[in-house]
């Protein structure tokens, strides 16, 4: 069991310095380097030079890379290009808080709705409550984050004005200033989310319903919620997990566009700034840390699997 | 899983036709196809249809309510709308068949491949994929455009390194199913080179998995595309997409809210189509695609 957890450890670690060559890769190996960056297109060839030498970009990229993941190891990424004298670690912190608030508030309230809804939609299969929740679950997902979050904005931002339709508070805000800012991001997280995990959770009850053990105990007479609730839907929440993990994961990049949407001063947002400022330190350490929070998040998964699975786990430990 | 895709293959070669035969009883997949086919109608002929010039700007129309002469009304600049939505599907359309076929067969030769050929350099080759499909969706589209610069080749060659992993993956997968059996033992036992093994006997067999996984793919991309272009990085102005309108008159929502309504029925309805036939060709195909 020792084994097979330190086995996945180093896998994902391994998986981590692949993405490091990746991003570094394709962000500074390649053309238009972080000098043509700073000093723009039409810069003199000896000023880009000069940049070069100051900015130690003349050395070989494999140098480079490795005083970069030194760095990044010791959580030093360097200072920001469009924000001269700021370190990136330091525009990180200031809005990490922030991000996390927001994606710990969409997955409390998330995670046990598409439950519940996908539970709903499993057992009543086919009948109107399932197809409501599948319509509407489809719709959901068809949609994009930033088309969700308009039309959020357009009911209860501008015609209802409940709730601030963008947000206009510093990042480094008290909590309960920054908390009205956080409802419409968080529902439309929320809302894409259900979508994708509760037709997971279907799909994944129907199975288990129909399962010999199901019928078996349905045929020894034990009550309906019984067999659904100690026989079918522990054995169908198993292969979700996995998925679930997915779907945070992929909310990852979902936050990028919705803290976009309504200006909630997140990493997300950040994110887009960078890019457009072409600020490539930043925008290189904001890919590693959701990269290393993806694999964290599939790791815990994986370990929660094997853990809860004793099936799994024996079949692992025999090859 | 297993089961479903053993048995399938014990049937003849008309699979094809099998698979239309459930696929069209299906309401819900055919509406899919049909509102599918009207989108690349509409985007193909868009030039023909559109009544007005998308880009042509008529201040005295700034911002006006839909009318008999322009039926979606106008943005900002006075452009009709009508004539801006008719071929805002076009880039993210073209990017996201595009996208998804070229991840498909690269995605696809390179899981089968592998799971093929199997031992180290399968394990290198997954890791490399594994990486990939570590750095969320969106995240790796914005390194590779501030790496790359932002412009139709970089945005699909993006797409295709974000989404090809996710099928090399799948692909492998299913590859794993035939690899123990008889046909390829005795492909292998008459000395056919891995690579013939691989097209001859393994692609033809996992072309349906590939088959529902361009369908999700294409969906993912088109959604993928317009958020780029919502972003700003995307498609650039005047060109008309619909990503990028909701992105410009989305601040004029309260005033002119049909700039931003007809772009959200469209970009909707082509990813709720993609998603109906991805989810008709699984079921005809017996392949659960919600897990």
């Amino acid at each position: 069991m020792l084994n097979l957890i330190t086995q996945r450890v180093v896998l994902s670690l391994v998986t981590l310095l692949i993405v490091s060559v990746i991003i570094f890769v394709s962000t500074e190996v390649l053309p238009g380097d972080v000098a043509t960056a700073i000093l723009g297109r039409e810069a003199s060839p000896a000023r880009l030079a000069a940049l070069r030498e100051q900015l130690g970009l003349d050395r070989p990229a494999f140098d480079r890379y490795l005083e970069w993941l030194g760095g990044a190891l010791r959580g030093e990424f360097g200072m920001s290009l469009a924000r001269r004298n700021t370190a990136v670690g330091q525009l990180i912190a200031e809005r990490l808080r922030n991000t996390v608030l927001l994606s710990a508030v969409a997955a409390a309230i998330g995670l046990p709705l598409s439950l519940a809804l996908g539970v709903i939609a499993g057992l009543l299969r086919d009948r109107v409550p399932d197809v409501l929740i599948s319509t509407i679950a489809l719709i959901g997902m068809s949609l994009p984050e930033f088309v969700i979050g308009s039309v959020l904005i357009l009911t209860f931002g501008v015609l209802w004005a409940l709730l601030p339709a963008v947000t206009v508070v510093p990042p480094d805000a008290p909590l309960d200033v920054l908390l009205p800012n956080l409802v419409l991001p968080a529902v439309t997280l929320i809302i894409v989310m259900v979508a994708y995990i509760l037709r997971m959770v279907r799909s994944s009850l129907i199975e288990a319903l129909a399962s010999d053990y199901v019928q078996m105990a349905t045929l020894k007479g034990l009550s309906r919620p019984r067999v659904v609730l100690l026989h079918a839907l522990p054995n169908a929440l198993l292969p979700t997990i996995n998925a679930v993990a997915l779907t945070v994961a992929w909310l990852i990049g979902g936050v990028v566009v919705v803290e976009t949407v309504f200006n909630f001063p997140g990493i997300g947002r950040l994110m887009v700034t960078a890019v457009e400022d072409r600020d490539l330190p930043l925008v290189q350490a904001l890919g590693l840390l959701g990269a290393a929070l993806y694999i964290a998040i599939n790791l815990g998964a994986d370990l929660l699997t094997l853990w809860l699975s004793p099936r799994l786990r024996a079949r692992l430990l025999q090859m | 899983m297993d089961a479903t895709i053993i048995a399938r293959y014990t049937t003849d070669g008309s699979s094809l036709r099998e698979v239309w035969r459930t696929f069209r009883h299906s309401t819900a997949a055919l509406l899919g196809a049909i509102i599918l086919v009207l989108h690349l109608v509409v985007a193909l002929a868009a030039p023909l249809l559109a009544p007005h010039s998308p880009t042509a700007i008529n201040p005295e129309l700034a911002l006006a309510a839909p009318s008999w002469e322009h039926p979606f009304g106008n943005d900002r600049f006075g452009r009709d709308l009508l004539s801006r939505v008719l071929p805002g599907g076009r880039i993210a359309l073209a990017i996201s068949l595009a996208g998804a076929a070229l991840s498909v067969v690269l995605g696809g030769f390179v899981g089968v491949m592998f799971g093929y050929v199997g031992g180290l350099a399968d394990e290198a080759a997954m890791r490399i994929v594994d990486a990939l499909i570590s750095i969320p969706g969106l995240l790796l589209l914005l390194v590779i455009v501030t790496g790359l610069g932002s412009g139709y080749a970089v945005i699909l060659l993006a797409m295709v390194l974000s989404y090809a992993p996710g099928v090399a993956r799948v692909a492998r997968a299913a590859a794993h199913e035939f690899v123990p059996r008889d046909f390829i033992t005795a492909a292998r036992a008459r000395g056919e080179s891995p690579l013939t093994v691989v097209m001859r006997e393994l692609w033809p067999n996992v072309l349906d998995v590939l088959l529902v996984e361009f369908a999700m793919r294409a969906s993912w991309i088109a959604l993928a595309v317009s958020g780029l272009s919502f972003l700003g990085f995307g498609v650039n102005p005047p060109t008309p997409d619909w990503g990028l309108m909701i992105a410009e008159n989305r601040s004029m929502l309260a005033l002119a809210p049909w700039g931003v309504v007809f772009p959200i029925l469209a970009i909707g309805s082509l990813v709720v189509a993609l998603n109906l036939v991805a989810d008709g060709i699984a079921r005809a195909l017996g392949l659960d695609r919600s897990r």
